[in-house]
């Protein structure tokens, strides 16, 4: 055991010294071009503007307000954690937050400041949680658990965005781990509290209720809905609202102010999708164009339905068969459909679906590395705005390596290990090579993401790379949803692998 | 039942087969190749660290980039005969010929990224392509490091116990090569081909360690010839390591060309190899005269040695690396100091006080040191070494000891000494740190220090958590391994809090000092307290490696 604190430091020591030098990358290759910075200028706005106007100015375009100029679109925690920021920042240089005059500032101390703020933020939410789920929650070794923490934390699409392309996602994230902890270790009301923050904090932890609730519900089932199942009930829903009060404080004297907070939290004026997105719609628009002949009323609508149909079958499964194991598998297919079929669905999204993703890197290894690839490629558009190809080029390597290899994932790919075998009974699966695949599709990835640097696109097609790589990161996405709902549905009664001690 | 007695024949056969193999030598190298088949965590250790080399590209770089990329210009667009007197840049040409010529390979290269960098009149030229090769050359030709890491982890000796790979001494042994963190700051961020360099050093030790294992390296005598090459090959391209020129000189004289001893150990006149002694000498003189040769047949000799030894500088780089001199500049200072407070001094020449920058320094109470002065001391310091592995060999391990001694003292009193030269002292301990408790002690002290005092080479604010992080790791991790390795504290409490202190006066310099008022009339008394204190700990570990070589051997001769 005491090795392995050896290699646990290491590990801890190794995935802060990536995001160090993921930070130090020229990030600001847009820099000096006004008004419109990026996230990293919208946080440092929030802070200007939370610090300096009163609460029930934040969200209201004002004179001193101009929601136009990245206006504050995120739940009252985000807005909460700006205020802090502003108020040290205000400490450290009240030009950093000064009303009006400070838009567009950048110091290279003023950098330093913002990121050292996410580090703090996910050394004190992110990694614990991280570090906590491993050795509580997962199975095996205590060399493996390490060789999960080190694998998780390395995680290149979350490290890419918030030390890269600038975002605060390792805090909603990390609240929404600790709700899984929660649960997972059977103190439901800490976990439901944990996740009532998360969604506060940002309002895409929706895409991850679902389970929360169902899993929630299904255990009050379970334990009778006429005695301790009620009373836990009861219990978690008096939680929830406590918590939902207690954030929302200083809206609450005005319904008016909650609706205007609730209108820029869920902007259905945006359309179907922005961008270039790996989802559905999409890559749908390659072929029909969704977006221009169905009226945004419908548009909302379909995606809605799409969405509810896509999350069901993995959340009435989970109702039925409250597990751990169930739960993690409903996280991924619920964020995922989200991610899939919802409406504005950003790129970066995506990284709702690979933290629960991440959690299954112990137990199925092969499809969870080959998901997080793809997700960190499909965000390849974005990073290759940001100037941030050749971080993004070493870190995803580095963890295809470092995944495949201290997870074993290649070995690990039989039937049995994917839990496909309930599925053999009924129907025929094809017997394939599934690590050749892998790699082909790998090699496939790394061949756009150079193509992409490399080659110019043809004239008459200026967004070919950027489409080529949502639709070919979309077919993964669909596959693994598939899968990954297989997985879940197609549960075996008796949960738990039979030969509990594996070969090391 | 035909068939069952030939089962049974053939299991017989086999079990024969197997008790021969088990009897005889072979069944060692069975033993190495299975255990070699478990080698898979090498290029995982080896990849980590160049992709993590790989960020570190747009980190800051110092002038050393211009330089290199001046030398790649100059290589490539003059003729040889004008090499060594270009001088369009400041930053001439100061490495013997075989780094030219390495750096005129690269030039190749480096004309598919971006032809502008290879033009000697662009001063300072740092276009993205530019940087991205110059990178890239860097993690490149550190191949030549990993390999040569290998080859020292398969060299070390190994007692039996624990089976758990992350104790083993040569999976120690690899983390602190590759992971070294001098090397990642100095090669990676500061930027210059120090693991090309080493890489080379190291291969050429390990070939003279691996003399004596038969069974697995069959051509015994081979390997010190190949040695002996290879040093000849680095000598060429950097001569900052003719300081070490005397221990391979005096080993491979006293153990190769002399193939017997004596009964008391003392060497036997007339077991002089001829014919060692000839090919020794004719691989030596034919690399060096590939090198030099053409230089000379031009009448240029004059010209490349005054370029290779500027005694110009002054006796101390512009931060004082660590050493004696740091500690007699002090003693120099102090005494005016306190001569011009007690009256006792008049007239004293009121110069050089702002610490570090100053080039020539001027003493004002003690003696001032001249080049030659240093290199008496150095040579001095050198030569009871050199003699005690004369007298008795102790082997390749002694060899290496006497090496890493010479290194240190060449630190210790050498002319215009950088603070990245202490590297050519910590990565040969780091191969006796993991066979003994007592190299591994001073390795601690050595290192620890060493790394610590080359925290003023990166002076910006982003690389500050890179380099804390890059030394905490290393650091912690050489800490608790070597730990586990020899099972028990390897350093005693003056040394723990000796080392504590490098923490406190690392917060007092960048912390508490930029708040008091002094900041601006003494703005380098900061740096000046780092090199004398991390010199204490320098001298410290140069005195105890000094006294483990010149102590007589209790053991048996080592192999």
């Amino acid at each position: 055991a005491v090795y392995h604190s050896i290699s646990a430091l290491s590990s801890l020591h190794v995935q802060m010294l990536v995001k160090m030098l993921v930070c130090m990358q020229p990030v600001f290759l847009w820099a000096g071009k006004p008004p419109m910075f990026g996230d990293y200028e919208a946080q440092r706005h929030w802070q200007e503007i939370t610090y300096n106007l009163p609460v029930h100015e934040w969200y209201f375009n004002t004179t001193d307000n101009n929601l136009n100029y990245w206006g504050l679109d995120y739940p009252p925690l985000t807005a909460y954690h700006s205020l802090l920021c502003g108020h040290v920042a205000s400490l450290i240089n009240p030009d950093w937050v000064e009303l009006h005059t400070s838009q567009g500032f950048e110091s290279s101390a003023h950098k330093l400041f913002m990121r050292a703020t996410v580090l703090i933020a996910d050394l004190l939410m992110y990694v614990p949680a991280v570090v906590l789920y491993c050795f509580y929650l997962s199975e095996g070794s205590n060399r493996k658990k390490v060789c999960l923490v080190l694998c998780i934390l390395l995680y290149p699409g979350l490290i890419l965005i918030d030390y890269g392309h600038f975002q605060y996602n390792s805090i909603s994230l990390g609240l929404a781990l600790w709700g899984v902890l929660g649960l997972g270790l059977g103190w439901d009301m800490l976990g439901s509290l944990a996740f009532v923050l998360a969604v506060n904090y940002k309002q895409m932890e929706l895409y991850h209720s679902l389970p929360f609730f169902c899993y929630l519900l299904g255990k009050c089932f379970k334990q009778g809905m006429a005695g301790r199942g009620l009373f836990l009930l009861v219990k978690i829903a008096v939680t929830v609202l406590v918590t939902f009060t207690l954030c929302w404080l200083p809206f609450l004297t005005d319904p008016g102010q909650v609706l205007q907070v609730l209108h820029r939290l869920f902007p259905v004026g945006r359309g179907l999708f922005e961008d270039k997105v790996a989802n559905t719609w999409c890559s749908l628009n390659v072929l029909i164009k969704i977006k221009t002949i169905l009226s945004t009323d419908t548009q909302l609508y379909l995606s809605l339905a799409a969405t509810l149909l896509a999350a069901l079958p993995s959340s009435i499964k989970l109702l039925t068969k409250p597990t751990l194991w169930q739960f993690k598998l409903a996280l991924v297919n619920s964020s995922l459909a989200f991610f899939l079929f919802s409406f504005q669905v950003h790129e970066k999204s995506i990284l709702l679906p690979a933290l629960p993703v991440c959690l299954l890197l112990g137990d199925l290894p092969l499809p969870a590395v080959w998901f997080l690839q793809a997700s960190t490629f499909s965000m390849l558009p974005l990073f290759l705005k940001d100037g941030l190809f050749v971080p993004y080029a070493v870190t995803s390597s580095a963890f295809v390596f470092y995944s495949v290899y201290l997870l074993s994932a290649l070995e690990h790919s039989s039937e049995e290990e994917l839990r496909l075998r309930p599925v053999r009974r009924l129907v025929c699966l094809p017997r394939v090579d599934l690590g050749r695949i892998f790699y082909l599709s790998v090699a496939a990835m790394a061949g756009l993401s150079f193509m992409s640097v490399a080659l110019a696109p043809p004239a008459r097609l200026p967004d070919l790379f950027p489409l080529l790589v949502s639709v070919f990161s979309f077919l993964h996405f669909l596959g693994l949803l598939l899968y990954f709902n297989v997985v879940q549905i197609a549960e075996p009664p008796s949960p738990r692998r039979k030969n509990p001690k594996k070969t090391e | 039942m035909r068939s069952a007695n030939q089962i049974e024949r053939r299991r017989q056969r086999r079990r024969r087969r197997r008790r021969r193999i088990l009897s005889s030598g072979l069944y060692n190298t069975v033993m190495a190749a299975s255990t070699a088949d478990s080698w898979s965590w090498f290029p995982a250790l080896a990849l980590g660290v160049s992709f993590l080399k790989c960020l570190m590209i747009n980190s800051y770089h110092s002038t050393d980039f211009e330089v290199h990329r001046n030398w790649l210009a100059i290589t490539h667009s003059l003729p040889v005969s004008k090499w060594y007197h270009e001088s369009t840049s400041e930053w001439t040409l100061d490495y013997p010929p075989l780094f030219a010529w390495f750096e005129y390979g690269l030039s190749h290269v480096a004309q598919h990224f971006d032809k502008k960098m290879l033009v000697v009149q662009n001063l300072g030229y740092a276009s993205p392509a530019t940087v991205l090769f110059q990178r890239l050359s860097v993690i490149a030709t550190d191949v030549v490091f990993i390999y040569a890491v290998r080859e020292c982890c398969r060299s070390v000796r190994e007692e039996k116990g624990s089976k758990d790979l992350l104790v083993r001494p040569y999976f120690i042994l690899a983390a602190l090569l590759l992971w070294n963190y001098g090397l990642l700051i100095v090669d990676h961020i500061h930027f210059q081909y120090n693991g090309f360099l080493c890489g080379i050093l190291l291969l050429s030790v390990a070939r003279h360690l691996q003399v004596g294992n038969f069974i697995t390296f069959p051509f015994e005598q081979g390997r010190h010839l190949e040695g002996a090459f290879l040093f000849a090959v680095l000598l060429n391209l950097k001569h900052i390591y003719l300081y070490i020129a005397p221990a391979y000189g005096i080993f491979l004289l006293r153990s190769y060309c002399f193939t017997k001893d004596n009964t008391d150990g003392s060497v036997r006149w007339s077991s002089l190899s001829l014919v060692r002694l000839i090919a020794l000498g004719s691989i030596v003189i034919s690399v060096c005269a590939l090198s030099f040769g053409p230089f000379i047949a031009m009448g240029q000799l004059p010209q490349v040695l005054s370029r290779l030894f500027p005694f110009k500088r002054g006796l101390c780089h512009a931060y004082w690396a660590p050493n004696i001199w740091a500690l007699y500049n002090v003693v120099d200072k102090a005494l005016s100091v306190l001569g011009l407070r007690l009256k006792l001094l008049a007239n004293l020449p009121k110069a050089s006080m702002t610490g570090g920058l100053v080039q020539e320094f001027q003493h004002s109470v003690l003696p001032s040191v001249s080049p030659s002065a240093t290199l008496i001391c150095t040579l001095v310091s050198i030569l009871p070494a050199v003699l005690s592995i004369w007298r008795c060999p102790r082997g390749a391990r002694g060899f290496l000891r006497c090496l890493v001694v010479c290194a240190l003292c060449s630190f210790m009193f050498g002319w215009h000494v950088h603070e990245k030269a202490i590297l050519m002292a910590i990565l040969p301990l780091s191969v006796l740190a993991v066979e003994s408790r007592e190299d591994a002690g001073i390795f601690l002290m050595l290192a620890t220090t060493g790394h610590y005092s080359l925290f003023p080479l990166l002076f910006t604010a982003t690389e500050m958590p890179t380099k804390v992080l890059l030394i905490l790791l290393f650091t912690l991790y050489s800490f608790t391994s070597l730990k586990k390795l020899f099972r028990g504290f390897l350093l005693n409490t003056l040394e723990v809090t000796y080392l504590l202190g490098l923490i406190a006066v690392e917060i007092i310099c960048e912390v508490v000092y930029p708040l008091l008022p002094w900041k601006q009339t003494l703005p380098f008394v900061t740096l000046l307290a780092k090199s004398v204190y991390c010199s204490l700990g320098v001298s410290y570990s140069f005195i105890r490696l000094y006294l483990s070589i010149l102590r007589p051997t209790d053991k048996p001769k080592e192999l």
